[in-house]
């Protein structure tokens, strides 16, 4: 593995932990709803930098396509994920009001 | 037969599709891909009792592109329990929800159901993760199928602690695949190696499974979420859903991170488990709804299949550690039914009585003799009573903590037994009608006493300290 691969991969990927660790921590702090749909959303997407970053393999050889692939079935599952939890908060203003 | 191993997913998955489509018929036709998915499973069980490991590999791509399900024995037997259960609760949620609740309860549960069998089936890593989020987003959509303000804060409260954890396995499994580039259960097992990026990786897969499995501090949003979910979703949650975790988190440390464990992870696994067992119980005594009840109680079940961990890692391989392990699983079956019973029973004990607050119940069950009679059966096994699943299994690993000479496990265990039998028996006691018990535990401390230590030394000073009388017993006279 050359220096440059080495070099984007520990680049992307340390992004993709500090993302999950913001989340995290935004996630364990923030009591409002739509912070921690955000919050979780941003570990998402560390992790999906983290796979992405696994995938890199040079500028001439192509990507490991299985990470791809996980982090397209991912993204699908955090937008159900998401939905499900803000049509939950829609049912709760409603009883509220 | 190989087949009946994925007509075991899409058969629940179809019967989803199905009842979307024709709602007015959702009844009828949940109920027939109901039996049809348990004949698969059952299959499945069967194929795997006689002729061993099933595989099949998905559109014909093998590893490491393709996406496999596999069934061994541990899935095919939380296949077969998990199945059976599911049947029962359709058929007593086809009398319990009409019309309009009926037009969404079908096609989450057949949902829930497929992801749950597609959990026990898949052979990769990944797809265990597709199949957690299915199953957790399913369950916490069913739970607050009422609609109710406590049901959809609390099913809010799971779904966030659940993504959570989902997220941390995610994050798990991407190392695991950084590390070693496979994603099948096989092929990780057979190319991992201790050292940090394992070690990494089994803490934050088997993190994020505690928090789904409520284990011991994380079990704050289960007895909510479930307390307040209609009765067939209650049992269902309880007996399946977080069981489904604890399947994970076994199937994990039994096959993929076998050589990375140590003790002290193990331990830290049943300290938490013994103090689920105790805070579980305790806050099942003290609970004033029925179903509340109930729901600390699967609190403290988990518990128990925690501390089986400890017990694990300290076994050497062998008969004794097969039989552990057979032990386990057979605790979680026997709970998966006698917690659905439970639940069932006590739905209709809250139909009937319009609530169901423990205090004010008396006489209302007697007029329900089967619920009663099928509450008294499951506080059997929850206790663990003979000749119960739950007593072979406590048998076997008290047995098994004492030949190893870890005591502590013995008295959590201990303890847990006997709260769960005050629980059942607060709640049976009522069942027949009888006065409030007076608030004063001791009333005439003279004479209440003695009997009290009588009873103490006859239940465990005798039980646990008799070896002396067996060495009293070799000073023969005449010997």
């Amino acid at each position: 593995m050359t220096d440059q691969v080495l070099y984007a991969q520990l680049l992307y990927g340390g992004s993709g932990i500090i993302l999950v660790l913001l989340g995290l921590w935004s996630f364990l702090v923030h009591a409002a709803l739509l912070r921690k749909l955000i919050a979780i959303n941003l570990m998402g997407a560390g992790v999906f930098h983290i796979l992405v970053a696994i995938a890199y393999r040079g500028i001439d050889t192509p990507p490991d396509p299985v990470p791809h692939a996980l982090v397209l079935t991912g993204i699908v599952v955090a937008v159900s994920a998401t939905a499900l939890a803000l049509a939950f908060g829609k049912r709760l203003d409603q009883v509220d009001d | 037969m190989i087949d009946a191993l994925p007509l075991a997913v899409t058969l629940p998955l179809i019967g989803a599709f199905a009842v979307t489509v024709s709602p007015l018929h959702a009844r009828g036709l949940g109920l027939m891909a109901a039996v049809l998915t348990v004949a698969s499973a059952l299959s499945v069980t069967a194929t795997v009792w006689s002729d061993g490991v099933l595989r099949a590999d998905l559109g014909g791509w093998g590893v490491p592109l393709g996406i496999a399900l596999e069934a061994d024995g541990l899935s095919a037997a939380f296949l077969a329990m998990a199945n059976t259960v599911a049947l029962a609760v359709s058929v007593y949620a086809g009398g319990y929800f009409k019309q309009e609740s009926a037009r969404h309860f079908w096609p989450l549960w057949l949902l829930l159901w497929s992801a749950l069998n597609g959990l026990f089936l898949a052979a990769d890593l990944f797809n265990l993760y597709v199949t957690l989020e299915l199953l957790g987003l399913s369950a916490a959509a069913l739970g607050a199928i009422t609609g109710t303000r406590e049901a959809v804060a609390a099913n809010l409260r799971y779904l966030l602690v659940g993504l959570l954890g989902s997220m941390s396995y995610l994050l798990g499994v991407s190392l695991v695949y950084a590390a070693y580039g496979v994603l099948d259960i096989g092929l990780v097992a057979e190319a991992i190696e201790p050292g940090p990026i394992a070690w990494t990786a089994m803490t934050l897969m088997i993190g994020g499974l505690i928090l789904k499995a409520a284990l011991f501090p994380m079990h704050f949003w289960l007895p909510p979420a479930h307390a307040n979910a209609p009765a067939p979703v209650s049992a269902a949650l309880s007996a399946l859903v977080v069981k489904a975790a604890f399947y994970l988190a076994l199937r994990l440390w039994l096959d993929v991170f076998a050589p990375v464990l140590n003790e002290a992870a193990a331990n830290l696994l049943g300290i938490l488990g013994a103090a689920a067992v105790v805070w579980g119980s305790w806050r099942a005594l003290r609970a004033e709804r029925l179903k509340l009840l109930a729901a600390y109680s699967t609190v403290a079940q988990m518990g128990y299949l925690f501390i089986a961990f400890p017990l694990l890692a300290a076994t050497p391989p062998g008969l004794a550690r097969d039989n552990l392990l057979a032990a386990v699983v057979l605790l979680a079956l026997t709970h998966g039914f006698a917690k659905a019973g439970f639940f069932l029973a006590a739905g209709m004990v809250q139909k009937t009585a319009g609530h169901d607050r423990i205090d004010d119940l008396g006489g209302a069950a007697q007029a329900l003799p089967a619920a009663t009679f099928a509450i008294g059966l499951a506080g059997v096994a929850l206790i663990g009573l003979p000749p119960s699943g739950t007593f072979l299994a406590k048998w076997v690993m008290l047995e098994q903590a004492m030949i190893l000479g870890l005591w502590w496990w013995l008295v959590v265990m201990m303890v847990g037994t006997l709260l769960a039998a005050a629980y059942i028996f607060r709640v049976l006691s009522r069942a027949f009608n009888r006065e409030p018990t007076p608030y004063r535990f001791v009333n005439d401390a003279r004479t209440e006493l003695p009997a009290l230590l009588l009873g103490l030394i006859a239940t465990f000073g005798l039980g646990i300290a008799a070896q002396p009388l067996w060495v009293l017993l070799e000073q023969g006279a005449f010997g």
